[in-house]
């Protein structure tokens, strides 16, 4: 089914640009929803995108995301910078419904009209983030946030969407969770542009410290990252207490040192271009895969797969014909 | 595509520490497939208010056991009001005497439900409720 978009003029964003937190908390809602109207809006945010910082939070459930997320907000807010949050919390995979809980551990940031915190199910994704995230951002983004945090859903060893999402990625750890040999596996480690080490008051901690140190060695080491150039960034280590609003003044400096070398090395404008060719490219593998299958014959695609099941054809050769049986006569 | 799910807000509104109701509540909202705002204890009036706004929420579900349901039921409607979400039904649900459900109607409220009301009773009367708000103001509207 091919529905032709919606013209940007049928949506009046100036509301948004404005600011206006009620518009803003609606429009969020279409566009997790990818209503037509989300993707007028888009159409006519996207010009006004390109502005906020964008700071990723990930790392395991439990290793205190949400309060850092918390804390480093308020730090923002001290330097008189505006913040949005998205906080992604997962959606069951058995009901479809989701508990999105990390306002608990936001309390402090309520009644501040400097801050809009926004709640997201994760809906089947499994990256980390949900599929309508980077939308959401770009939303907030128009809506002249000066810093967007994003939280993931707590993360493992593959959930590395975030890298593409943000400028800057911030991993988060607690001691306990691992020994080197984790450090160096591949995945989420080697996405972090900055290492917090949350919980540092807590036993393990300088043994934790050092392993992550050691396993960004054994890295430098066996040769350089498939991203380097010029400038190295190495990432540093910041140990936090979150709940006690340890270190975060650090970790704000860090940040905003990432971002200052971004800008300085010109990687900003590379990580952006890989982020919009990415997302061109998924876009365009939807869009073509539905407008492929609106070429066939009803049924088609399923005798299709009938042929595949009796092994009598390959996945390859199925391809071949499908986009045979689609061409123009 | 219309992918809409209830976005329901539970929030525990008052001083009192007791949130396993709530999160019972909560648990079977998700399992009945919504996407479920919880804010924990100790919430004001004013932060409902607010995570009503920023969440965008369809239904609003307050627990409330201090026995506070008739002074703190019409200050969050107001401020519900005030920002432009008094179409947003809310319910109540804890220790409600039924003498109260009639004034807490009066006063706006969605719905009340008194201690031992099934959750099979509460989640429907949450989808009715954003039903009825989802007519009201239908998918699409800016």
């Amino acid at each position: 089914m091919t529905t032709p978009s919606p013209s940007a003029a049928a949506f009046d964003p100036a509301p948004i640009l404005a600011g206006d937190r009620r518009a803003v908390a609606r429009l969020l809602t279409q566009v997790e929803n990818g209503s037509p109207l989300a993707e007028a809006a888009l159409a006519a945010l996207f010009p006004h995108t390109g502005r906020a910082h964008l700071i990723g939070v990930t790392g395991a459930p439990g290793t205190g995301k949400s309060s850092l997320v918390n804390e480093l907000a308020k730090t923002y807010r001290r330097q008189n910078r505006t913040v949005a949050v998205v906080a992604v919390d997962p959606t069951s995979p058995f009901t479809g419904g989701a508990i999105l809980g990390d306002r608990i551990r936001m309390r402090d940031l309520a009644g501040d009209a400097g801050v809009f915190i926004r709640s997201m199910a994760s809906r089947g994704a499994l990256g980390g983030l949900a599929r309508a995230t980077a939308d959401v951002v770009k939303v907030l983004d128009a809506a002249g946030f000066d810093k967007l945090i994003i939280e993931t859903v707590g993360a493992g060893q593959s959930e590395v969407d975030i890298a593409q999402t943000a400028h800057t990625t911030l991993v988060v750890e607690a001691p306990g969770l691992g020994d080197e040999v984790q450090g160096i596996k591949a995945g989420i480690l080697e996405i972090a542009d900055v290492l917090v080490l949350n919980k540092a008051d807590q036993p393990g901690a300088e043994g934790a410290q050092r392993a992550l140190r050691a396993s960004q060695e054994i890295g430098r080491a066996a040769g350089p990252h498939p991203t380097a150039g010029r400038a190295a960034w190495l990432p540093p280590i910041l140990p936090t207490v979150a709940v006690q609003g340890q270190g975060v003044a650090e970790l704000a400096e860090a940040i905003d040192r990432h971002r200052a070398y971004l800008r300085e090395t010109g990687l900003d404008r590379e990580r952006e271009r890989a982020r919009l060719t990415a997302e061109l490219e998924g876009r365009l593998r939807e869009a073509l895969l539905a407008h492929l299958l609106a070429r066939l014959d009803s049924g088609q695609f399923r005798q299709t797969v009938d042929k595949l099941m009796r092994r009598a054809v390959d996945p390859a050769g199925a391809v071949a014909q499908l986009l045979d049986a689609a061409r123009p006569a | 595509m219309d992918q809409r799910k209830i976005r329901v807000l539970v929030a525990k509104p008052g001083l009192d520490g007791h949130d396993r109701g709530a999160k019972v509540i909560a648990r079977a909202l998700r399992d009945a497939g919504m996407d479920v705002i919880y804010t924990g204890l100790r919430q004001t009036p004013e932060m409902i208010a607010e995570a009503a706004l920023q969440e965008d929420v369809d239904v609003i579900g307050l627990s409330i056991l201090s026995g506070a349901h008739l002074a703190l039921a019409p200050r969050i409607l107001e401020l519900l009001r005030a920002n432009g979400q008094g179409d947003v039904p809310v319910l109540i649900g804890g220790i409600i005497p039924d003498d109260d459900v009639p004034p807490l109607k009066a006063l706006g409220i969605a719905d009340a439900f008194g201690p031992g009301t099934s959750t099979e009773t509460v989640v429907a009367a949450v989808q009715a409720a954003a039903r009825r708000k989802w007519q009201a103001d239908p998918p699409g509207a800016g």
